[in-house]
């Protein structure tokens, strides 16, 4: 389809882009496109102006911090899900990444963009949100740090403000001993995800001492099983992981789509988040 | 020693330039002054147009028109439909854009022409319509209750035809086996890969139409009856077209509506389709509730098949929609020998956009109902389902076979396909892994599904079409001329669009004149360069306009052994033809074909009689269909805890006769065997209770990717088709025909010791959860 009039600026540094965004709260910021073109097509947004903040460099690259990997806003799919300190360092996010669409999307979806798009089918935030990833939002103000549990408001949207710009991301390091596995569902290999599921699992003498499990499109926004990672705390792999597996769904309020209902988002969250965990505590 | 081009994998002559994106796509090509259309379409099913003003789009910078369907009330006539398959079929009229009534969601109400697409779109937004809404009417069973809300005024039900053979009452009563099923062919979106795209351009007399068409022969005729402008002032033309399937093969409301445009402006007009635009408004395929009855014999032979067919017509009958369903008529007794055999279909009307040709047309739908139920059949009795159609099928020594439905298949063998798919599928060994799976209770069971399939294809006798009420004849015409300096230009009545055309016929025309394949040129697709031909469809292409190249060039080459005759002072009759060169038997003295091409051409000495130019004209017309067959083997794995079903393996033998190039051959298998499987697995058009079409966008409308498809493994058997002399059959829709039944046979058969029996397609992860669930709360066993 067609999308209707915008205007179209691409400042030069992250200060002029917040200014342009503060000054226009019809502005949009425009990364890879590749959620965001989709959009001004079917006409489902009519901004009035696009930011370009494609060539910020600022906003590039993935760098190594010492107890973190900050990956750049601007990181696109394919460098994240190629990055030596990712793969290193936040191996889950890289395992995730590498499922994201198809690699013409990877090579101009950018990290950055597809959390701050929000949307809950993606891959990304509930990776985001299990890993306890602090965001790093830009603004004419300076920087400020939000943690991921807040990061995500409602669908599609983000607790960023007019005028800020997601910069980075911050992944934690997680220490010895962690296994990592993001299960994701979907019909065909360029589908998004039905249900998806971010596992970390840290495993000590043959059962799990802690898990952290964020779920892909169930519910508005990404979510934490939380009563699931409770139940996994000192299960031992085989029934009592499967049971606890069990609890993945709780609290949650998936969505109706032609893919799949509600009871069936559940049903996939419960076997799938086994899936994951096994596969993240090394036991296929 | 010249190496025989007919049977050679040559690579495709058109690849390089798809490739490298050098292709002439209608929205590639422009006129000076060219004006962009954008059409507004209907957010409601069903409802009267009270008020529409478009005089708000017309004030807009950029706007140079805006028209509603009031505009062209008198001159838009009515969208044509050539296949009226019984004598008191409703053909309602069908406005190109609609005046006071819309029958279904993207149905055209106003369009705005700009000076570019993107001021259309905007313009689109400033036009008021108000509709008064009409209940709509999406349920085929509901639309022919009595009571219930008309799509027309002459009701909901366009037609209803049956054919009955044999005694079908008889066959019935006391047989000791019979089955009973319903069975839903879903609504499907034919997604070429090239969307609709229109040009027109005048001279304030005459008319030049380029479009994304199978068609531009048909298309031709159709435009003039349907506008009145004299047929010898329109020329068509398809340009490069990027992939059709049957939803190219339409005399479509933008084509009439552009010409109509180019005729009142004065002016070149284009219009390019956008995706989701296509979804609603491209004609949609299948769409069909199977009611099928068998009766058989404790052994498993067949006494009598019954089917019974409600097909959703959509709003209106366009070219061919009353044609696709009733094809079956002649299809669902496939390739078993039966007693008897009744055939019922009732055309319905709904407010959903018109269904039509989709790849296989009519033969995947009755390929489908009879394949599954032979299974049904099978599992009844507690025999292989392999077992029970070699209890049921026509014996390779009884061909010619005319059958129940009263179709005459020239060849086939049935039994050496089945064979050596089942050697290269290993299916000994697949059932063996199945029942060790089944014995474990493993979580992901494996199922194994079999078609063995015929259709018929080479569309078609002419004399046979006319007896079906079909609007147009089945010939086709080549013209093959060879040029002053001894190469040869090919113009062909068929309009390929993807199926590789230029190759096949260069290999013919090679073998044929002993030319080389590099020097043949093939035209098509041009209603000025092409005068005569009925385009492609119906996997026709080959056995009816190959075989008018093939007779084209025998009469080039008889004009040239008269010539060669001439200048070498013999009988024709004296003359050797071999590898592009007459030699007079028994000398040295020769001629060859490119030397009496240039002869011809100068005509400085030509026998009496003979005219200049070394060319001819030829017009094939068979004398039967043609038909395929095939048997197509599947194994599945499915994981009962998520539903989801991941194709294994799959062999395809199929026996298309002779194989003039099997790259082109392999290729249409695979893409039309990853269309069947997407039917079984992935595409479903969906409409709301409302009406509303669901799957506007891909991210809907899933289409399989080849990281989706497993390898095929292909092979032939070959029986030589009888009707034509090159002994093609047609394989442009077997492999969709064929594969439906295959995956979802293997679907049902992993799950059958659960209890399942069917799975409605397409069968999503989903689905079939809910089956295992259901059966688990029933208690297993069913
Ligand atoms: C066919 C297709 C399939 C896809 N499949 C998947 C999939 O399976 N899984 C998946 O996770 N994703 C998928 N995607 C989405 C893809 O990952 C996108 O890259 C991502 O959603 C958006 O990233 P982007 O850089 O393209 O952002 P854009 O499209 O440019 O922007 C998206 C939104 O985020 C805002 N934005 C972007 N960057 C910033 C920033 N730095 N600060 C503030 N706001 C910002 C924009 O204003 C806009 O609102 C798919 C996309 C397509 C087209």
């Amino acid at each position: 389809m067609i999308p209707a009039q915008f205007d179209y600026v691409r400042p030069g540094s992250v200060a002029e882009a917040c200014r342009e965004l503060a000054s226009d709260e019809d502005a949009k910021a425009l990364a890879g496109g590749q959620s965001l073109l989709p959009f001004l097509r079917l006409r489902l947004a009519y901004p009035s102006k696009l930011v370009d903040i494609g060539r910020l460099a600022e906003l590039k690259g993935v760098h190594e911090r010492g107890d973190h990997v900050h990956i750049g806003a601007l990181a696109t799919h394919d460098e994240v899900m190629r990055s030596p300190v990712v793969n290193a360092g936040c191996p889950l996010v890289a395992l995730a990444v590498a499922q994201v669409a198809d690699p013409a999307i990877r090579h101009r979806g950018t990290f950055g963009g597809s959390l701050a798009h929000a949307d809950p089918a993606g891959d990304l935030p509930a990776v985001a949100l299990a890993l306890d990833a602090v965001f790093v939002a830009a603004s004419e103000q300076g920087e400020r740090e939000i943690p991921a549990a807040a990061f995500f408001v409602d669908y599609l949207e983000s607790s960023l403000r007019q005028g800020e710009i997601l910069a980075g991301v911050r992944i934690p390091k997680l220490g010895a001993g962690w296994g990592f596995h993001y299960e994701k569902f979907h019909r065909t290999a360029q589908a998004w995800a039905i249900v998806g599921v971010a596992a970390a699992v840290r495993r000590s003498n043959g059962s799990i001492a802690e898990a952290r499990i964020g779920l892909t499109n169930m519910g508005p926004t990404p979510v934490r099983a939380h009563a699931a990672e409770a139940a996994l705390r000192g299960a031992e792999l085989g029934d009592q992981v499967r049971r606890a597996c069990a609890e993945a769904a709780a609290g949650t309020a998936p969505p109706a789509d032609l893919h799949a209902q509600p009871d069936y988002r559940r049903h996939l969250a419960e076997v799938l988040t086994g899936r994951a965990v096994r596969a993240a505590a090394g036991a296929g | 020693m010249t190496v025989q081009e007919v049977g050679r994998a040559r690579r495709r002559k058109e690849d390089a330039k798809l490739l490298t994106g050098r292709t002439q796509w209608t929205d590639n090509l422009s006129r000076p002054g060219v004006l962009h259309v954008m059409f507004l379409r209907s957010p409601m099913a069903h409802a009267r147009i009270s008020r529409i003003d478009v005089s708000g789009a017309r004030d807009l910078p950029g706007v140079v028109a805006a028209f509603s369907g009031q505009d062209f009330a008198g001159e838009q006539g009515s969208l044509p439909c050539a296949w009226p398959v019984t004598e008191d079929i409703v053909i309602p009229e069908h406005p190109p854009m609609a005046v006071s009534e819309v029958r279904y969601v993207g149905e055209a109400v106003a369009c705005v022409v700009a000076t570019d697409r993107y001021r259309a779109a905007d313009a689109l937004e400033a036009i008021e319509v108000d509709y008064e809404p009409l209940p709509a009417v999406v349920d085929m069973r509901q639309a022919l209750a009595d009571d219930g809300p008309k799509v027309h005024e002459a009701g909901n039900k366009a037609f209803s035809m049956k054919l009955t053979s044999g005694d079908v009452e008889a066959a019935f009563r006391d047989a000791p086996v019979v089955i009973d099923r319903t069975y839903v062919q879903q609504r499907l979106i034919p997604s070429a890969m090239e969307p609709r795209a229109v040009l027109v351009d005048t001279d304030g007399e005459a008319f030049t139409i380029w479009s994304a068409t199978q068609i531009p022969h048909v298309l031709r005729v159709m435009l003039a009856v349907v506008t009145g402008i004299p047929e010898h002032k329109l020329r068509v033309i398809a340009p490069d077209v990027g992939g059709g399937f049957g939803s190219k093969l339409q005399v479509t409301a933008e084509e009439v509506l552009l010409l109509l445009l180019a005729r009142r402006l004065g002016k070149p007009v284009k219009w390019l389709e956008t995706r989701s635009e296509g979804n609603l408004t491209v004609h949609h395929g299948r769409d069909q509730i199977q009611h099928v009855r068998l009766a058989a014999d404790a052994d498993g032979r067949i006494r009598a098949l019954r089917v019974d067919l409600l097909a959703d017509m959509g709003a209106y009958l366009m070219l061919l929609t009353p044609g696709v369903p009733t094809l079956g008529a002649q299809m669902c007794n496939a390739i078993y020998k039966m007693d008897a055999y009744e055939f019922a279909c009732t055309g319905v009307f709904t407010t959903k956009m018109p269904t039509d040709a989709y790849r296989g047309a009519g033969r995947p739908e009755a390929t489908f109902v009879i394949e599954r139920v032979m299974d049904e059949l099978a599992a009844e009795i507690g025999v292989d389902p392999v077992e029970v159609r070699r209890r049921n099928w026509i014996r390779h020594d009884e061909f010619p076979f005319t059958t129940i439905s009263g179709l005459t298949y020239d060849s086939g063998n049935y039994e050496a396909a089945t064979e050596r798919a089942l050697s290269l599928f290993g299916y000994d060994k697949l059932r063996a892994e199945q029942n060790d799976r089944r014995d474990r209770g493993d979580p992901v069971q494996l199922g194994i599904g079999v078609s063995t399939y015929t259709e018929m294809c080479g569309l078609a006798p002419s004399r046979l079409l006319g007896a079906a009420n079909f609007g147009a004849g089945g010939w086709e015409h080549a013209s093959v001329r060879m040029l002053a300096t001894g190469k040869v230009e090919v113009a062909t009545g068929t309009t390929p669009h993807g199926q590789g055309h230029v190759t096949a016929w260069s290999q013919i025309v090679a073998d044929a004149l002993g030319v080389p394949f590099e020097d043949v040129a093939v035209l098509h697709g041009d209603t000025a360069i092409v005068p005569k031909g009925m385009d492609t469809y119906g996997s026709r292409s080959l056995a009816v306009g190959g075989v008018a190249v093939v007779r084209a060039c025998e009469k080039v080459r008889d004009k040239a052994r008269r010539l060669a005759a001439h200048l070498m002072e013999c009988s024709p009759d004296d003359l050797e033809f071999e590898a592009g060169t007459f030699t007079v038997r028994g000398t040295e003295s020769r001629r060859t074909i490119q030397e009496l091409a240039n002869a011809a051409f100068t005509a400085h000495d030509l026998p009496d009689g003979v005219e200049a130019r070394l060319d001819s004209d030829a017009t094939f017309d068979p004398e039967n269909f043609s038909f395929p067959h095939g048997t197509h083997l599947c194994a599945v794995e499915v994981d009962t805890e998520t539903g989801m079903v991941r194709i294994r393996s799959y062999v395809a033998v199929d026996d298309i006769g002779k194989v003039i190039n099997p790259l082109i051959v392999d290729g249409q298998l695979h893409g039309g065997i990853a269309q069947g499987i997407a039917q079984a697995l992935f595409e479903e058009a969906v409409y709301d209770a409302d009406g509303n079409l669901l799957t506007t966008t891909m991210a809907d409308y899933l289409l399989p990717s080849a990281a989706d498809l497993p390898d095929f493994a292909l092979d032939r058997t070959e029986s030589p088709a009888t009707s034509n002399p090159l002994g093609v059959k047609g394989v442009g829709e077997a492999g969709t025909i064929a594969s439906t039944p295959a995956v979802v046979n293997a679907v049902v058969d992993a799950l059958r010791p659960r209890g399942v029996r069917d799975i409605q397609m397409p069968c999503t992860p989903e689905r079939v959860w809910r089956a295992l669930a259901a059966q688990e709360r029933e208690g297993g066993q069913g």
